[in-house]
C-alpha cells in the first residue's frame, strides 16, 4: 500500500512551487481572490493524479519500448554480424518515423503555429509549418542515431548546427527568427522525450563501445536544433520565391 | 455534467491521438520489420494505458486551474506597470512550470540512473540527490530566462544577439565540462519547455509584447522559448563541473 501512495505523495513536491507561485502572487501580490477557486482546486487535484499516472505510466511503457526497440534494431540477429554504421539503417529510418509522426501529432507545436498564422497576417500557413518542423525534427533524430552508433562527439554536430543557425539567421526575414528559435523547444514532447530518452540510452548500451553516459544523450538536443534550421530555410524560400514572383510581375 | 463529459473525453481523444503515432510506428516496425516478440507486452499495454489516462487528467487539470490564473496573472502583472514584480513573477512562473514539467522529471531520473552505472553516484540517497539537484538547477536557470526574456521585451533588445551570446556560453561551458555531462546538458534544453511551460511563458511574452508601444508580438512576444533552451544546457553543465 504504501508502495502505491509513494508515488503520490513524491509528485505532490514536485506541483507545488507552480501552485505556490500561483496562488501566493494572486493572493499576497496582486490581492486578490482566485475566481472559481472551487474550480482551481479540482484542477490541481487532477493535474497532480495526472501527472503520478503519467509518470508510473511512462517507466513501465515508453521506457521500456523505446529500449526494446533500441534492442531488437541492434540486435546480430536483425543487422548481420558486420556492426558497420551504414549496416544500421533501420535505426535511422525508425528514428524519422518516430520524429515525423510524433511532431506533425504535437498539440503545443499546433498551438504555436497558429499562433504564428495569426501574428503574421495569414503568410505562415499553418500546414507547411508543421511539416517543415516535423521533417526538421525527423533529421534531427535520426543523425542524432547516427551519431550514437558511430560515437562521434556531440558537440561537433551541435557547435557545427549552432554556426549553420547563426548564417542563416542573417539571410532570414527578421519577423520569422523569434519563431523559429522557439519551434526548437517547442517540438519535444512530454510523450516523445521519454521514448526518444530511452531510444538513445538503448542505443548506446547495445551498440559495442558506446558509453551510455557519453553516448547515450544528446537525441533531443538534436531534435530541438534541427527544427530551428528548417523553418528559418522554410522562411528563406518562401521569402525567395514570393521575390521572384513579384519581380516577374 | 453532461458538459465536462464532452470536455474530458474530447481531452482523451487529443491524448490518443498524441499517443497514436508512437504506437502506429512501433507497431509497423514490429510486425513488418522486427517481426519479433515484445517482451512484457501486458505490462506495456498496461503501462500505456496509464500514460493516457494520465495526460488526459493532466491536461484536463491544467486547463481547469492552472492556465486561466497564470494568464490572467500575467495580463495583470504586465497592467500593474511595477518592473521588479514583473521580473519575481517572470522568475518565478518559469522556475514553478519547470519543476512539475513530466518530461524533465523523467529525463533526470534516467539520467541519474545512468549516472549510477556509470559510478558517478553510490547510494540510493544520491540517485535521489542527484536527479533532484538536476531539475531544480534547470528549472533556476529557466526561471532566469523567462526574467531575461521579459527584460528583453522590455528594452527592445535584439533576440539574435542575446541567442549569439547564448551559444558562446554554450561552446565556453562545453569546453570546460566533464564529458559524461555534456550529452544531458544539451538534451535539458529541448526538455524543459514542454507541456505547462511553454503555454504560459508564451502568454507572458505575448500579453507583453502588445500591451508595450512599438513592440510587435511577433518578433518580441516569441523568443522566450528559445532563451529557455539555451540557458538550462550552459546550467546542466555548470552543474556537471562541480558534481
Amino acid at each position: 500500500m504504501v508502495n502505491l501512495l509513494q508515488p503520490f505523495i513524491d509528485m505532490l513536491v514536485d506541483v507545488a512551487p507552480i501552485v505556490l507561485v500561483l496562488f501566493g502572487f494572486q493572493v499576497l501580490i496582486l490581492r486578490q481572490k482566485i475566481p472559481n477557486l472551487k474550480k482551481v482546486i479540482i484542477g490541481f487535484i487532477l493535474v497532480w493524479i495526472g501527472l503520478t499516472l503519467f509518470i508510473i505510466g511512462l517507466e513501465k511503457a515508453l521506457f521500456p519500448i523505446g529500449k526494446i526497440m533500441a534492442d531488437q534494431l541492434t540486435a546480430v540477429s536483425f543487422i548481420g554480424e558486420s556492426g558497420s554504421w551504414e549496416n544500421y539503417y533501420w535505426v535511422y529510418i525508425f528514428a524519422f518515423s518516430i520524429g515525423f509522426s510524433t511532431t506533425i501529432a504535437e498539440p503545443s507545436l499546433l498551438a504555436v503555429a497558429i499562433k504564428a498564422n495569426q501574428v503574421s497576417g495569414g503568410s505562415i500557413k499553418i500546414w507547411p509549418l508543421r511539416i517543415v518542423v516535423a521533417i526538421g525534427v525527423a533529421v534531427g533524430i535520426s543523425l542524432g542515431s547516427f551519431r550514437i552508433v558511430t560515437g562521434m562527439p556531440i558537440h561537433y554536430f551541435i557547435i557545427t548546427g549552432y554556426v549553420v543557425v547563426l548564417i542563416q539567421t542573417y539571410f532570414t526575414p527578421k519577423d520569422i527568427i523569434a519563431l523559429a528559435y522557439d519551434s526548437g523547444g517547442v517540438t519535444t514532447s512530454t510523450v516523445t522525450v521519454p521514448l526518444v530518452a530511452a531510444l538513445g540510452l538503448g542505443l548506446a548500451s547495445t551498440i559495442e563501445g558506446r558509453n551510455p553516459m557519453i553516448d547515450g544523450f544528446g537525441l533531443i538536443a538534436f531534435a530541438s536544433l534541427f527544427p530551428i534550421m528548417s523553418v528559418l530555410a522554410y522562411a528563406q524560400i518562401t521569402n525567395f520565391l514570393n521575390r521572384r514572383k513579384n519581380n516577374a510581375l | 455534467m453532461k458538459k465536462k463529459f464532452v470536455a474530458f473525453s474530447n481531452n482523451l481523444l487529443n491524448s490518443a491521438k498524441d499517443l497514436a503515432p508512437i504506437v502506429l510506428v512501433i507497431a509497423f516496425f514490429q510486425l513488418v520489420i522486427l517481426q519479433q516478440s515484445i517482451p512484457n507486452f501486458f505490462d506495456i499495454v498496461l503501462g500505456t494505458g496509464f500514460v493516457l489516462l494520465g495526460l488526459t487528467l493532466f491536461i484536463y487539470g491544467l486547463n481547469l486551474g492552472l492556465f486561466p490564473i497564470g494568464e490572467a496573472l500575467a495580463f495583470s502583472f504586465v497592467k500593474k506597470g511595477s518592473l521588479v514584480w514583473l521580473l519575481i513573477f517572470a522568475f518565478a512562473l518559469g522556475f514553478g512550470t519547470t519543476v512539475a514539467e513530466p518530461a524533465l522529471i523523467a529525463v533526470a531520473n534516467e539520467a541519474a540512473n545512468v549516472a549510477q552505472l556509470g559510478g558517478l553516484i553510490n547510494t540510493e540517497a544520491d540517485l535521489y540527490t542527484y536527479a533532484q539537484t538536476l531539475r531544480y538547477t534547470v528549472a533556476i536557470s529557466v526561471g532566469f530566462s523567462v526574467l531575461l526574456g521579459v527584460l528583453r521585451i522590455i528594452k527592445g533588445w535584439s533576440l539574435t544577439h542575446l541567442i549569439i551570446g547564448g551559444y558562446i556560453l554554450v561552446i565556453i561551458a562545453t569546453i570546460f565540462a566533464p564529458n559524461n555531462i555534456i550529452g544531458i546538458a544539451y538534451d535539458s534544453g529541448g526538455v524543459t519547455t514542454s507541456t505547462i511551460t511553454v503555454p504560459l511563458v508564451t502568454a507572458l511574452g505575448v500579453g507583453l509584447a502588445s500591451s508595450i508601444r512599438g513592440r510587435n508580438p511577433m518578433t518580441d512576444g516569441f523568443g522566450m522559448i528559445a532563451i529557455a533552451s539555451l540557458l538550462p544546457i550552459v546550467a546542466v553543465m555548470i552543474f556537471g563541473m562541480l558534481w
